[in-house]
């Protein structure tokens, strides 16, 4: 402990000077110095746009993030993406009414062209036979189409010029003002407090509603509770990424965290940290970099993590999922050598304990350098040794014998592909000559507690389907077995 | 006559789909402790007559009565088991969240679930031969083992009459045993039993009184009296196909669902 904390004062000393005399030579810094002194200024949250900025995306980021678990995992991904192009039109109305980029009048004709919009996708629903994803379409292209057409109308009249109204179709941060940050936060706070208070009427209508239905569960009211919440975060969110991205803060963290937990609770947990992690991540991106706009690093931030997610994580990422099976692959093929080894050394009755690599390679049916690498593979996992041609007398070429572990690991392998067949001719009524194949798999899967199990159900066999001797425990332990048994059998 | 109010008792009930027709004007009295299988042919309204009890599909007409409660509040004394197919299997839940939510309504609302909850689902799950499996996540079990789990969580429920919507769908012939005898157990402690039920060939083994359904009730009563040729034959047979033809007719034309009731 000590020596780590003095580690970490040295570092931490030689930093500071690092900082003093990037100081000195303010006027001539370099690429790596600039990023340095940025970094530092995020960090110490001097400027008073990044305490606002980094607010503001961490209310987004956790508010958004717990909406994208409840939506996702309804199926309801596109309905997000709906409600974001739906609002404008109220955006835009909101703005002609009060003349300015009023807060208030901008948030009422929000809500209202949102539920418009929500109000008309279940009007379509419900009257006609025009299928869920189509109503979204058309209720989300023909909001835009509208609201495009009056913000256009807005920045040609003489008001509109300055209103920078078209942040909310791109996103903005840099004029995101306290009270935009208090929406947010007011936004994230009831989306907190739905979740901890109807954690569980939520749970039971999105996973079986007519279930819930049937508890007399008040489903609709419940699903609208759901889209008012999701309004608002859609809406506070609109002018940092704009109406097309919003969607991705609500997808993209929830599917991450998808990947990583099969749990409702562990996904809104995972969901909301990923968001708040890829807001304040984005934020610090753009902070870096002048020219790069906050609301698409934040997205790109965030799908960062969902591809580290998909190739990292430890039980379902693609990567670890390729070693699996790579190393059940090599494991196999490990197994499969040994058993040839075997093989060659029964059918000279065991008078000989080594076999040579061309009589690897004719068991295996497989060329010479593959034979070397195979028996090469033996050799790395300290299952055999291999007698280099100069060090012998005859044969004229290199020989490979068992170590005891070796040995075992042979008996093993050979034991579970003859105990197998056994079972399934005697017990599951196989033909003798069908039980191969299957055995040729299952002998790698096979484990102690059901070879145990097979063995005491065909009381301890000593013979195959196909009159071969099976290893058992004392063969393995003694390390070789007896020509006499072998020739008796 | 039993003076405490009957398990079920249905009035006049009409249902439709988009103005078409799906149950007429049946009338039902169910008494306590009765194990009844409903049967008819695909598209007779048995899912309907359930979800319409059940208050999740809108009446047109008529009342519905359980233990002599019409509406919300009685939903409690149901438990309900709906057809696998309902539910989304990916949803991250867990068997024993599952479970759980049958004991929702005990709970209420804003409140958490208890102890005994989970010990209740735990028991329940026991009951069905599905403890071993309680965390995993429900989309990782075969087409048995999750009809179990919503057989459990009707068990959860604790109520005294219970719905159920093919339970046996699916269902390999062992799991089949252990279903039925569950619902003999309960029927035997005095629980009542509607089950909606496809096979013609056990109807007769499973279930003590039939419910023979096509859009109208066509039998309700003992298995004897109710299981016989000539009122099979009228169930799936073909003399109701005027009856058919007009509904069809009936959600292609204006005519409002009453009218159309009335005129049949």
């Amino acid at each position: 402990m000590n020596g780590n904390f003095f580690q970490f004062s040295r570092l931490f000393s030689a930093l500071f000077f690092f900082f003093l005399t990037c100081n000195l030579k303010a006027e001539q810094v370099s690429e790596n110095t600039t990023i340095f002194l940025k970094t530092v200024r995020f960090l110490s949250l001097t400027d008073y746009s990044v305490q606002i900025v980094l607010l503001g995306v961490i209310f987004m980021g956790f508010g958004c993030g717990l909406m994208g678990g409840f939506v996702v995992t309804r199926k309801l991904s596109l309905f997000g993406d709906t409600l974001s192009h739906a609002v404008l039109p109220g955006v835009a109305v909101g703005f002609l009414w009060s003349q300015s980029k009023n807060s208030i009048s901008i948030l009422v004709g929000a809500m209202i062209a949102g539920f418009l919009g929500v109000f008309l996708i279940s009007l379509i629903k419900k009257t006609t036979k025009v299928r869920l994803d189509s109503a979204l379409g058309l209720v989300l292209s023909g909001f835009y189409a509208i609201g495009i057409c009056l913000l256009t109308r807005i920045q040609k009249m003489e008001f509109g010029n300055q209103s920078g109204i078209d942040r909310y179709l791109f996103g903005q941060i840099t004029g995101l003002s306290s009270t935009d940050v208090w929406g947010m936060g007011i936004s994230c706070l009831l989306i907190v407090l739905i979740t901890i208070l109807l954690y569980k009427e939520m749970l039971l209508t999105g996973f079986d509603p007519g279930f819930a239905r049937s508890v007399g569960l008040p489903v609709d009211l419940l699903q609208y509770l759901l889209w008012m919440l999701l309004a608002f975060s859609v809406i506070t969110s609109l002018q940092v990424v704009g109406v097309i991205l919003v969607s991705a803060l609500l997808i993209i963290p929830a599917a991450t965290a998808s990947i990583i937990t099969q749990k409702m609770k562990g996904l809104l947990l995972w969901s909301a940290t990923l968001g708040v992690s890829a807001g304040i991540f984005g934020t610090y991106l753009s902070f870096l970099g002048n020219q790069l706009p906050t609301g698409p690093l934040i997205v790109l931030t965030s799908t960062l993590f969902f591809i580290l997610i998909l190739l990292f994580h430890t039980e379902n990422g693609i990567l670890f999922k390729w070693l699996h099976s790579r190393g059940r692959e090599q494991k196999i093929s490990v197994e499969n050598t040994l058993k040839a080894v075997y093989q060659e050394l029964e059918k000279v009755s065991f008078s000989n304990d080594t076999i040579t690599i061309s009589d690897l390679a004719k068991r295996r049916r497989i060329n010479m350098p593959e034979a070397h690498k195979e028996a090469k593979n033996l050799v790395r996992k300290h299952f055999a040794f291999l007698l280099k041609k100069e060090n012998i007398t005859l044969p004229n070429e290199d020989t490979l014998s068992l170590t005891p572990d070796g040995w075992g690991e042979a008996c093993r392998i050979v034991r579970n592909h003859r105990l197998w067949e056994l079972y399934l001719t005697n017990e599951v009524q196989y033909a003798p000559d069908h039980v191969h194949e299957d055995a040729e798999k299952i002998e790698h899967i096979l484990g102690d507690v059901t070879v145990r199990k097979i063995e005491r159900i065909l009381s301890n066999p000593r013979m195959d389907p196909h009159g071969k001797l099976i290893p058992s425990q004392q063969d393995i332990e003694k390390g070789y077995i007896d020509k006499k048994l072998v020739r008796v059998l | 006559m039993n003076s405490s109010p009957l398990p079920l008792e249905i009035h006049d009930l009409t249902v439709s789909y988009h103005r078409r027709p799906v149950l007429y004007g049946v009338d039902l009295e169910i008494e306590e402790g009765s194990l009844v299988g409903v049967i008819g042919p695909n598209g007779a309204g048995k899912t309907t007559l359930i979800k319409t009890i059940m208050g999740i599909v809108p009446s047109s007409g008529g009342w519905v009565k359980i233990f002599g409660q019409k509406g919300k509040k009685s939903y409690t004394r149901v438990g309900y088991v709906p057809q696998r197919e309902s539910v989304d299997w990916d949803f991250p839940v867990s068997v024993l969240d599952v479970v759980l939510m049958g004991r929702f309504a005990h709970v209420g609302w804003l409140k958490r679930v208890s102890k005994k909850d989970r010990s209740i689902a735990s028991e329940c799950l026991e009951k069905v031969n599905m403890l071993a499996f309680a965390g995993r996540q429900i989309g990782k079990l075969s087409g048995g083992q999750q009809q179990r789990v919503f057989l459990a969580r009707a068990l959860a429920q604790e109520s005294d009459l219970y719905l159920m919507d093919e339970p046996f769908a699916g269902v390999d012939a062992v799991t089949e045993d252990a279903i039925i005898e569950l619902l003999r157990e309960l029927k035997n402690r005095g629980k009542t039993l509607i089950v909606v039920h496809h096979d013609l060939s056990n109807a007769k083994d499973y279930f003590d009184q039939l419910i023979l359904l096509n859009m109208r009730l066509i039998a309700h009563g003992e298995v004897e009296k109710t299981f016989t040729k000539d009122l099979l034959q009228k169930t799936y047979g073909g003399r109701l196909t005027v009856f058919t033809e007009i509904a069809d007719h009936a959600a292609n034309t204006q005519t409002s669902d009453q009218v159309t009731h009335n005129y049949l």
